[in-house]
């Protein structure tokens, strides 16, 4: 499945995640507690400058990845001068960029087997509370296998509706790869059954 | 017990399938992402706990990096947006969904599942995506509701309803299938 680990390799990839994601915690509540047009515009030129370490390549990549952000640059732009406040609107739009930059940045640097280690770690002390690490792993991984699975039957249904029809398949095909999945499930925990499933204080 | 599981994960990729298969357009041509009628159907199929369960799920793995959210978009940056109450609120959107599917039986699938997936998905949706607008970029409600919640309407209106036929598909095709009525 893609990724958005950045084939890149540059000096955070190194960071093991926890530092990492604490470390994004900290940067995230201090951009968000400082409304100073000035400390959020070095904050952006900072942020901008640790995409630029590990390179040009790199850079361009994190840049790509905040582009889906214009949709939300532009309803702020337009709220904020039809209301006279551009000061504001521009703090906004800046934190917005550096924290977006930032998560980006860990999530572009983290190994996914790494990342899900530290949440089951995470989870452990939560297993009084009925969610158990194990559980969790095994949701995880179904998942990820049948993701896959679920987008082939998709669009095997959007071609074969489209065999039929001149007419576009719309959300119709919703019911049929909805009704699969369902099916699906039910053979696959028959399967996890018959090779012994989950011991009952596992679940 | 297994099946419990396994459902929730389904779902959870389920939802990520319908962000992803990009052909889903409406009669009008204006594509939409049926991502959010993925929730409200995890709600409406699945009832209040496995329905927030799947989504919790689906979150977690797109906050962990998989680009599982509309437009391939994801990883913990898509945390960091003002609109990041919509994520937020998802959870919360199931849950209502499922409890009203739970709690009145007494009328026809496809009207209740559409008003489960109304009132989940959009009424519980925005109670938690607005206040968090407003908390975020320091807004009023005015402001909050021409940017945080205008431009959104009238999708989740048509996608609630549509939650409700499909959820009234679901239980015509597999009378069985639908947990949320177990």
């Amino acid at each position: 499945m893609l990724s958005l680990i950045s084939p890149v390799k540059s000096p955070y990839h190194k960071v093991p995640p926890g530092p990492k994601f604490f470390l994004l915690m900290v940067a995230s509540i201090l951009l968000f507690l400082n409304g100073n047009l000035y400390f959020q515009a070095s904050a952006l030129v900072v942020v901008l400058g640790l995409y630029l370490v590990p390179g040009m390549a790199f850079f361009t990549a994190g840049l790509r990845m905040l582009w889906p952000l214009w949709p939300f640059v532009v309803i702020v732009f337009l709220w904020h001068t039809l209301t006279f406040d551009i000061v504001s609107g521009l703090v906004i739009i800046m934190r917005m960029f550096s924290a977006v930059a930032l998560a980006n940045l860990v999530t572009m640097t983290s190994q996914l087997d790494d990342v899900i280690a530290l949440v089951t770690r995470v989870a452990t002390p939560f297993r009084r509370f009925g969610l158990k690490p194990k559980v969790l792993a095994l949701l995880i991984a179904l998942f990820i296998r049948f993701l896959p699975v679920l987008i082939e039957k998709g669009n095997l249904l959007v071609e074969s509706w489209r065999s039929r029809s001149t007419r576009r398949a719309g959300w119709r095909v919703v019911v049929p790869l909805a009704l699969l999945a369902l099916d699906d499930a039910e053979m696959v925990a028959e399967a996890l059954r018959a090779r012994g499933g989950l011991e009952p204080d596992e679940v | 017990m297994e099946k419990n599981i396994v459902i929730i994960a389904l779902f959870a990729a389920l939802i990520a399938a319908l962000g992803l298969v990009p052909k889903f357009t409406l009669a009008s041509g204006i594509p939409i992402t049926a991502q959010s009628m993925g929730i409200m159907l995890c709600g409406t199929v699945l009832g209040s706990r496995r329905g927030a369960q799947a989504v919790l799920l689906f979150l977690l793995l797109v906050a962990i990096g998989l680009p599982l959210l509309a437009g391939g978009r994801g990883g913990l940056g898509v945390f960091g947006t003002p609109w990041a109450g919509f994520l937020f609120g998802f959870p919360f959107a199931a849950f209502a969904a499922g409890l009203i599917m739970e709690r009145w039986r007494s009328d026809n699938i496809p009207l209740v599942a559409g008003c489960a997936a109304a009132i989940g998905g959009i009424a519980a949706l925005y109670a938690v995506a607005v206040p968090y607008y407003m908390v975020a970029v320091s807004a009023g409600l005015d402001q909050a509701l021409v940017t945080a919640m205008l431009p959104f309407m009238p999708g989740d209106i048509l996608k609630a309803i549509l939650a409700g036929y499909i959820t009234a598909g679901l239980a015509k095709a597999r009378p069985d299938s639908l947990l949320s009525r177990a």
